[in-house]
């Protein structure tokens, strides 16, 4: 029983991962790049929300709708500004700009907020503290439930904006072929700073998540970097709906090697992570192996 | 038309540096252990510099995990010297099976590209660290320090250290430049320039690559060994910490990515900025994840590529260079 806990525990764990990598797995579907900073982007949401919980008293959930036109507002400029540029100049160039980004927002984190932890559990009422047991030893949080339907939403609409709507219909286009989505007069600088903004703002949503469920300091970034990275690789990279499933089978990893001990937690996701990549990479391809039985 | 490698700057400028070695060498007989200390730190991060650059600046592999090797070779120094080793054997033997560890990871890191190269790294350094945490007698997560190194007079030992790190560094940077210079450099560069082109005219771009993961492999376990006889203690969070990534990044993008002589200045400046600005902080870190990435956008070749290309300089030639002869 106390498997089949672990087992949902690391689906409502597993939610979490897929709404930070989601807007990592957006970015590199449409642009083919890896926001080396998307951890730090949503750390700095849980930070602009930590604020406005501050001064304003408003629950948490509030002053994440206050925080996302500010999100929003810096997805945008950020491509503008740095990615646009990097795209242009290869492969490795968005990765270096985005590393050397993600150190600057650590360190003005740091200079900010102080490296102290901070958590937004409390200011979230009875969201944190409610939970229910069911048969003896499996237990359903509020707060589990909440991510994990919350995933599924952003999951489903984003989807739906890809395949249903002509903004969506244009970013497709372009991830598809910018040069021939120029050519019919797709702005591809406009969908890329859209996809960007989209990105930052449910890093955002990440990073509230984060700070909800367990503390933050300046430097929590690059560990949740490497967990969104872990989420989008075991789903297959370019898939936004494997992405969700790759969350939610790293969390189930997480949770299980923690039940071994609870220092294997991060280990077994890691190594589920190495795993995959082998096995895609090192000649075995699963899913060709069952199309040619 | 004709081609050339050496100009007579270039010429002076090698014999200068082989100078500048056997200058080097005198260190610890001249100064204090504060200054030999310093050096040694500066030598360290030549060493890592130029072992970075190998990788991206030649092979197009970009790594932010190298701090795998470099926590594996200073682990690996504190680990043999447990077994009684003379702690100056146990960072050679430290040194040959942590850097020998690059093979079976090649074997499997080759394979990615790009992001998830870079991430997978990571990952792979992340779980070298959990290891050595998960580990007591390597002191878990509290750190341990080499103990067997306090038996020797704290001036000799500084001394000792020095030159260990002065010949790593010469070996490692000499296997660089002769690698480079080899026909087998030929293809390194030509893989720099454009992966894609290199392979079509028949360059074997894996095996060529496997050989820079191996070597910066080496280089960053070497690095790892002479941090620990530099500092004496380690502890997991800070030698296997993704710092150290940033650090090899910013040096070889200031300097220079894919120049042999770029790095070493970069990792000049890394220095001076560190000795300068003492108590380090936030600010600090700031101004060289900026500057990192606005050398990346703006002068990708950094100062010596930029310098190399507005002169014609070559200082160190692991190329050839096309002259008009009038």
């Amino acid at each position: 029983m106390s498997v089949a806990n672990a087992i949902l525990q690391g689906i409502f764990l597993g939610a979490f991962y897929a709404v930070l990598a989601c807007g990592l797995s957006l970015m590199f579907g449409v642009m083919r790049i890896i926001n080396l900073a998307h951890g730090d982007v949503a750390v700095l949401g849980a930070y602009v929300v930590l604020v406005i919980v501050q001064s304003t008293g408003l629950s948490p959930l509030v002053a994440f709708v206050i925080a996302l036109p500010a999100m929003i507002a810096f997805g945008y400029v950020l491509q503008l500004t740095v990615l646009q540029r990097a795209l242009k100049a290869g492969i490795l160039t968005p990765l270096l700009a985005t590393f050397g980004l993600s150190i600057v927002i650590q360190n003005l984190l740091l200079l900010r907020f102080s490296p102290d932890v901070h958590s937004l559990g409390a200011s979230a009422g009875a969201l944190t503290t409610e939970s229910w047991n069911v048969f003896g030893s499996i237990t359903i949080s509020a707060l589990g439930l909440v991510v994990l339907a919350v995933a599924l939403v952003v999951f489903a609409a984003l989807h739906l904006f890809l395949s249903r709507t002509r903004p969506g219909w244009r970013m497709r286009a372009t991830a598809e072929d910018p040069d021939a989505a120029e050519l019919i007069g797709i702005d591809s600088r406009h969908v890329y700073a859209r996809a960007t903004a989209i990105a930052v703002a449910i890093a955002g949503l990440g990073g509230l998540f984060l700070a909800i469920r367990s503390v933050f300091d300046p430097v929590s970034g690059p560990t949740q970097l490497i967990f969104a990275f872990e989420a989008v690789v075991i789903g297959g990279m370019g898939s936004l709906w494997g992405t969700l499933l790759g969350g939610l089978a790293l969390g189930v990893a997480q949770t299980l090697g923690a039940q071994l001990n609870p220092e294997y937690a991060a280990l077994s996701g890691h190594l589920l992570f190495l795993a995959v990549l082998i096995l895609r990479f090192g000649g075995v391809n699963l899913a060709r192996f069952g199309a040619r039985a | 038309m004709k081609v050339r490698r050496w100009t007579r700057t270039s010429k002076l400028f090698t014999g200068g540096t082989g100078m500048v070695a056997l200058l080097l060498a005198s260190v610890p007989l001249a100064f204090s252990p504060d200054i030999v200390q310093k050096t040694t730190t500066l030598l360290i991060l030549v060493l890592l510099a130029a072992m970075w650059n190998a990788l991206a600046g030649y092979g197009g592999l970009l790594s932010v995990g190298q701090q795998a090797f470099i926590g594996l070779g200073a682990y690996g120094t504190v680990f043999f010297a447990g077994f009684g080793m003379p702690p100056y054997i146990a960072m050679v033997v430290a040194l040959v099976v942590t850097g020998s560890l690059s093979i079976p990871i090649s074997l499997f890191a080759l394979r990615l590209r790009a992001a998830q190269f870079a991430i997978g790294m990571w990952v792979i350094a992340e779980v070298a660290s959990i290891s050595v945490r998960l580990d007591q007698d390597l002191g878990a997560g509290t750190g341990i320090s080499l103990s067997q190194l306090y038996q020797y007079d704290p001036n000799y030992r500084q001394a000792y250290t020095f030159w260990l790190a002065l010949a790593f560094t010469a070996v490692f940077l000499a296997a660089l430049f002769f690698l480079l210079r080899s026909p087998l450099g030929a293809s390194l560069q030509a893989i720099r320039d454009d992966e894609d082109a290199a392979r079509s005219l028949g360059v074997r771009v894996a095996a060529r690559k496997r050989l820079l993961f191996v070597l910066a492999g080496f280089g960053c376990a070497a690095a790892g060994v002479l941090i620990v006889a530099n500092t004496l203690f380690i502890e997991p969070g800070s030698v296997f910490s993704v710092q150290w990534s940033a650090y090899m990044i910013f040096m070889v993008l200031v300097g220079g990515l894919g120049t042999f002589e770029g790095p070493i200045l970069g990792a000049i400046l890394l220095f001076a900025i560190q000795t300068t600005f003492t108590q380090g902080g936030p600010w600090y870190l700031v101004g060289l994840g900026a500057t990192a990435a606005l050398f990346a956008l703006l002068l990708p070749r950094g100062l010596w590529g930029t310098i190399e290309e507005r002169l014609g300089l070559r200082l160190l030639p692991v190329g050839y260079q096309v002259v008009d002869k009038k």
